[in-house]
């Protein structure tokens, strides 16, 4: 069941009654996800939101952060003010140099308990969703996943929007009678905002209530991926995809030609994994992942919901399909109604001629 | 240990349904196998159901059954190009206690009906093909071997449900291949329209009163064919069968045709607005009589679509399909009863039923009317065309007395077949076809 | 479930399983815009299918049993039979109106107190979860049963390397972002399995007739244990759904491009030029970024 809607009107109208123990919390709490030494930049696209939820409610933006001593955590509260904090909530400790749910749930937890905000958003990442889930169970509250929109309507209360049924239909969901109010937002959803560096907060420094000792879970080794394609797809700056459209998987080597020549990241559509003519990594859309590009070009791509929800944050998207009422060219805002695989290598040739790069083409995929 | 069954149903469309039902009810042991993910979940029906083959089996169906609305109009349409020519029946009669003529869906009957025979007792499995019969050397079938790992699974008797392409009857060589002159090919798309606009449309009163439109003439164009419409709760069936061996030689591909016949000006505003939701094709079996292959054998029976059991004329086809479901499961039950082994001699029993039956009547009434229809190509196309004529001439009002009009009306469909003689004929023919 | 089901050597293993609509065919209402749920089929969770497998391939490596649960409406039975004739062992379905309308959290906290009475029958070893379901999509699910059980929690497991009974210990690699963690924890735990890590078996012929003639545990919340029903369905649920909405279309729709008589070199020109006039400084920075592979 989870959040499919079974019957919007269930308790929708339901008087909102927030218990006692609830009243006194406040403030808007951003999870800022430090992992290995570096800051997940989903961390400060939710900053932006939050700063947002935070003037509405007129209350304090803050963030919270957790992991080993040193300069990483502190830089990491810097940068955090840069984004808009108001005040950061530090849990540093040699325990949570690396993420374990245990330790992280623990501390985390406690701070919420401690300084009581009202509403906590983190990324849902592998790590968010992963807190997120155990945090929200151990407090018994309300946590909306994947969230693409956030607001606080006029009884200030959060109203996160997520699709649902497949990204066929949005949902608005509230957390009523608890507090935190708990929302995941996928990366790449929330645009970034503009840092102001040298912006300056407070620091409230948490002790970590929990031994090494006391903790199950060790860390035997972490492998780093020998291409970190993840994050260079989600934050291109331009992306070409592609879709059953191509019809063929050598034809994908036009789209990743395209992308070199571009200096961007290449993507593909659901059905193109399944077929194995490209790895998972690659998928765009609600079950891949989310891209907010300058420069989106679509070749052979219909443009289900599906995929739609995962790209509509792009500047520009250019759509190549040789049906004219494919649904992309719904939400594209440049078309072209012609065969992806004759347009594709002009348009390469084209840019390479405008930009003076060298097309060189790639083997077949 | 090796398993062992009083009968195995091939298939779980209608005639296996019945078949299974039948023979559970009565306390066999049965195992149904279907290859498609759930039950139906394959198949395709335009779809009406007559209820009485159904009440046979099920007498209270229609409590439970998801049956989506009961016809209270039949329209009977002659296409041409730009306009139809039709005869329409609406009754508040049919808006009896117990209709008579439902729109379903199949994926859901067949799902409820599935439910039924399990509930019966029967055994069910499901995204498993049967892919041979087992034999014993005396050349008796006594089992099934399926596209799944494991043991073949036996039975004193094999009911092949197969529907129309019917592959396990032919490797088995019980049955010869299918003629392209003897299965149409049908498209079919479902349209989802609001309840309300269905209503609308098709000016239906009660919330659960429906339409059906068959419809002839160009919308085969020239193939020997039909098309038809459907009214469905929230969504409209629209389809259109024709030979297999015509579309081979008039290489038109069947999807083209289905857009014609959207796009007809009589068709499209019923459709205006619509999001379609499925696109399937199938064959159906309209060789008729002089194509029904052998039904039984030692340890087999052949049932519904697998046995052509199809009456084109009037588009029955479920209703065969169960009622020889029906009549094989109560043969099956008898020698059982009897404690006569399933062998060819005593399945003779079976052959008997069906021909005291209205199945085999019906189809022997029409026995020479695919032949005919597949031969005179210009019932479909001359007919329609003088008809269409005829009635523009009928109801312009243009100074023209009315005792020409009468002259030329008659002569249109006179030259519409380059003469009386050939008119005579064609009437002929079909009369002694209707016979 | 009789007690000679409880005697057997190796893992006791229970895997969370959801049924949900087959989304690539559901529908909105045109108007309404409503779920037309007419006539769509209803398949078990994609994802969960993945921690089925490696469930029944640990079973296969290490002996046990393994249990498939979950929680919906009676017709739920379904995919329990399903996952039966994929290979399962036993099934249980915990069904009740209480349960309706439960989000995450009363979604946990029911499968939970299931999973409790399954294990106070044998202490489980393993509880393995999807990585998510795709109506409910929270990923959330898994973590919640975890934490309600103090199981150890081992999210996005990639794969398990290795698995000591005797010494209740498990290695696994966890998908993290850009990297992997070889984790070790210990039984028992929940493990939520992440996708394209396997493939789905088919089951054998016996499988599906042991499948098609099982006997299915059903149990009410009462039956499952469940004591405080305030706990369950839309009162246990914190979240409360207050609209559902269709994406709304943009109303300006693509500019096109002509291309009649245009070839596709004239096109990719084309093309290129409008795409620079929409985005100039796209332009400018991709002139002034060194050329990618010169
Ligand atoms: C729960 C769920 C989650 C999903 N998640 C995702 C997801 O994350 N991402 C995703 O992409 N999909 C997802 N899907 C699948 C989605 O619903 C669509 O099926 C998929 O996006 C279609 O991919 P496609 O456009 O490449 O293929 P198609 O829908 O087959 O479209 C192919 C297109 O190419 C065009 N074409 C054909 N030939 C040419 C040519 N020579 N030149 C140019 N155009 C041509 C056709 O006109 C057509 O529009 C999901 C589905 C479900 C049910
Ligand atoms: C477009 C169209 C419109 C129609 N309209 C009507 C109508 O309005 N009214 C009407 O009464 N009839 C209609 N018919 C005819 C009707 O659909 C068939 O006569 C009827 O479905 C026959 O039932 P059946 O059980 O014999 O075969 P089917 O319904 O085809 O069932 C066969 C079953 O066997 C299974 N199967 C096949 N091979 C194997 C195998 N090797 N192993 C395991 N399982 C197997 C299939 O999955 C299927 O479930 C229509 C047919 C079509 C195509
Ligand atoms: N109703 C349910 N019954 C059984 N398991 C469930 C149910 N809902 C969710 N799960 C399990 O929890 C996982 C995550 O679900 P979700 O949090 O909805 O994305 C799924 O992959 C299932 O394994």
């Amino acid at each position: 069941m989870a959040q499919a809607p079974k019957r919007p009107a269930g308790r929708a109208g339901m008087k909102k009654e927030l218990p006692e123990k609830f009243k006194s919390y406040k403030n808007v709490w951003v999870y800022v996800e430090l992992e290995r030494g570096a800051i997940h930049p989903v961390s400060w696209e939710l900053m932006g939101e939050g700063r947002k939820l935070a003037d509405k409610l007129g209350v304090d933006l803050c963030g919270v952060v957790m992991g080993p001593e040193g300069e990483g955590i502190e830089h990491a509260a810097t940068e955090a003010f840069a984004y808009g904090a108001d005040r950061m909530y530090i849990c540093a400790d040699p325990v949570l140099t690396d993420y374990r749910n245990e330790p992280y749930t623990r501390a985390l937890t406690d701070m919420v308990n401690t300084y009581q905000p009202e509403i906590l958003l983190l990324g849902a990442t592998t790590l968010g969703r992963d807190l997120a889930g155990s945090v929200a169970t151990t407090l018994r509250t309300g946590l909306t996943a994947d969230s693409t929109e956030l607001d606080v309507d006029a009884d200030k209360s959060l109203a996160a929007t997520r699709p649902t049924f497949g990204g066929s239909l949005l949902c608005t969901i509230y957390t009523l009678n608890f507090r935190p109010q708990m929302a995941t937002v996928r990366p790449r959803v929330m645009a970034m905002p503009e840092a102001q560096p040298g912006r300056e907060g407070e620091i409230v420094r948490h002790p970590l209530g929990i031994a090494e000792g006391d903790i199950v879970t060790k860390i035997l080794d972490f492998v780093a991926d020998a291409t970190s394609d993840d994050a260079n797809l989600a934050y291109a700056d331009i992306v070409v995809a592609g879709g059953m459209g191509l019809g063929s998987v050598e034809n994908f080597r036009h789209v990743q030609d395209l992308a070199k020549v571009l200096g961007g990241e290449y993507g593909c559509s659901r059905p193109v994994v399944q077929k194995g003519w490209m790895p998972a990594d690659r998928q765009i859309g609600q079950t891949g992942k989310t891209i907010r590009p300058r420069l989106y070009i679509a070749a052979g791509i219909s443009g289900a919901i599906q995929h739609r929800v995962g790209v509509e944050g792009a500047d520009l998207i250019v759509a190549i399909n040789t049906d004219p009422d494919a649904k992309i060219f719904d939400f594209a805002h440049l078309g072209v109604v012609a065969d992806a695989t004759k347009v594709l290598p002009a348009l390469t040739d084209a840019f390479a001629r405008r930009l003076r790069a060298p097309v060189s083409t790639t083997e077949p995929a | 240990m090796a398993e062992h069954f009083d009968a195995i149903v091939v298939g779980a469309g209608p005639s296996g349904n019945a078949a299974a039902y039948t023979m559970a009810k009565a306390g066999l042991s049965v195992l149904q196998i279907d290859r498609g993910e759930y039950p139906g979940s394959k198949n395709v029906q335009g779809a009406i159901l007559y209820a009485d083959a159904l009440e046979r089996i099920i007498p209270d169906f229609r409590e439970e059954a998801p049956l989506e609305r009961h016809v209270v109009e039949q329209r009977m349409w002659c296409l041409e190009e730009k306009s139809h020519t039709g005869v329409h029946h609406r009754s508040d009669d049919f808006n009896e206690e117990k209709p008579n003529r439902y729109t379903i869906l199949r994926a859901q009957f067949d799902r409820w009906f599935s439910e039924e025979v399990r509930n019966a007792g029967a055994l069910l499995i499901c995204e498993t093909t049967v892919t041979d019969l087992v034999k014993d050397e005396a050349g008796k079938v006594i089992g099934v071997e399926t596209d799944r790992e494991g043991p073949p699974i036996y039975a004193d008797v094999v009911i092949l449900g197969e529907g129309v392409n019917a592959l396990v009857g032919q490797r088995a060589g019980l049955r010869p291949e299918l003629k392209p002159a003897h299965v149409a090919l049908a498209v079919k798309e479902t349209h989802f329209l609001p309840e309300e606009t269905v209503r609308e449309r098709f000016n239906l009163a009660g919330e659960e009163d429906g339409v059906v439109i068959e419809v002839m003439g160009s919308v085969s164009s020239g193939m020997v064919g039909t098309g038809f419409i459907y009214t469905n709760r929230e969504s409209i069936s629209i389809g259109v069968g024709c030979l297999i061996s015509d579309f081979q030689e008039t290489e038109i591909s069947p999807y083209s045709l289905l857009d014609k016949f959207k796009s007809h000006p009589s068709v499209a505003p019923l459709l205006k607005g619509s999001e379609m939701k499925e696109y399937v094709a199938h064959l159906i079996p309209e060789g008729g009589y002089n194509a029904i292959p052998t039904l039984t054998g030692d340890g087999w029976v052949i049932v519904g679509d697998a046995g052509q059991f199809v009456n084109a004329v009037h588009r029955e086809g479920s209703n065969l399909a169960m009622t020889t479901g029906r009549l094989a499961a109560e043969t099956v039950i008898q020698l059982k009863v009897e404690e006569k082994p399933c062998t060819e001699a005593n399945l003779k029993l079976y052959r008997d039923k069906l021909a005291e039956s209205f199945v085999m009547k019906d189809l022997k009434k029409y026995r020479r009317l695919p032949d005919i229809l597949h031969r005179n190509k210009q019932l479909f196309t001359a007919y329609p065309k003088a008809l269409a004529k005829a009635m523009q001439t009928f109801i312009r009002v243009d100074g023209t007395d009315k005792k020409t009009k009468e002259g030329q009306m008659v002569r249109a469909l006179r030259d519409a077949r380059g003469g009386w003689w050939n008119v005579i004929t064609d009437m002929f023919k079909i009369a002694r076809a209707w016979r | 479930m009789d007690a000679s089901d409880l005697d057997f050597d190796g893992l006791n293993i229970v895997v969370c399983i959801k049924q949900v609509p087959d989304s690539a065919q559901i529908r909105v209402h045109p108007v309404t815009n409503t779920i037309m749920r007419q006539g769509v089929p209803t398949i078990i969770n994609p994802y969960d299918l993945f921690a089925l497998e490696e469930a029944m391939r640990l079973r296969d490596q290490y002996g046990g049993r393994v249990t498939v649960l979950t929680m919906g409406p009676p017709m739920a039975e379904e995919s329990l039979r399903r996952a039966l004739g994929l290979g399962a062992d036993r099934a249980v379905l915990i069904t009740d109106r209480r349960f309706a309308g439960s989000d995450t959290l009363a979604t946990s906290f029911a499968l939970a107190t299931a999973l409790s009475k399954i294990g106070s029958e044998r202490p489980i070893d393993i509880v393995f979860t999807g990585k998510q379901t795709i109506d409910g999509d929270t990923a959330q699910v898994g973590p919640g049963i975890a934490r309600r059980l103090g199981l150890n929690q081992l999210t996005y497991v990639a794969a398990i390397d290795m698995l000591d009974q005797d010494r209740a210990e498990i290695v696994v690699r966890r998908r993290s972002e850009g990297g992997v963690q070889v984790l070790k924890s210990a039984l028992p735990c929940l493990i939520t399995m992440l996708e394209g890590t396997n493939e789905i078996r088919r089951g054998t012929i016996t499988d599906m007739l042991r499948a098609a003639r099982a006997e299915l545990t059903v149990w009410s919340a009462e039956e499952a244990g469940v004591e405080d029903l305030m706990m369950c369905g839309l009162r246990g649920s914190p979240t409360v759904v207050k609209r559902v909405f269709a994406p709304s279309p943009r109303e300006d729709k693509a500019e096109m491009l002509a291309v009649e008589g245009k070839k596709p070199a004239q096109i990719g020109d084309a093309l290129l030029d409008m795409i620079f006039v929409q985005q100039p400084k796209l332009e400018a920075d991709l002139l002034a970024a060194p050329t990618p592979n010169a």
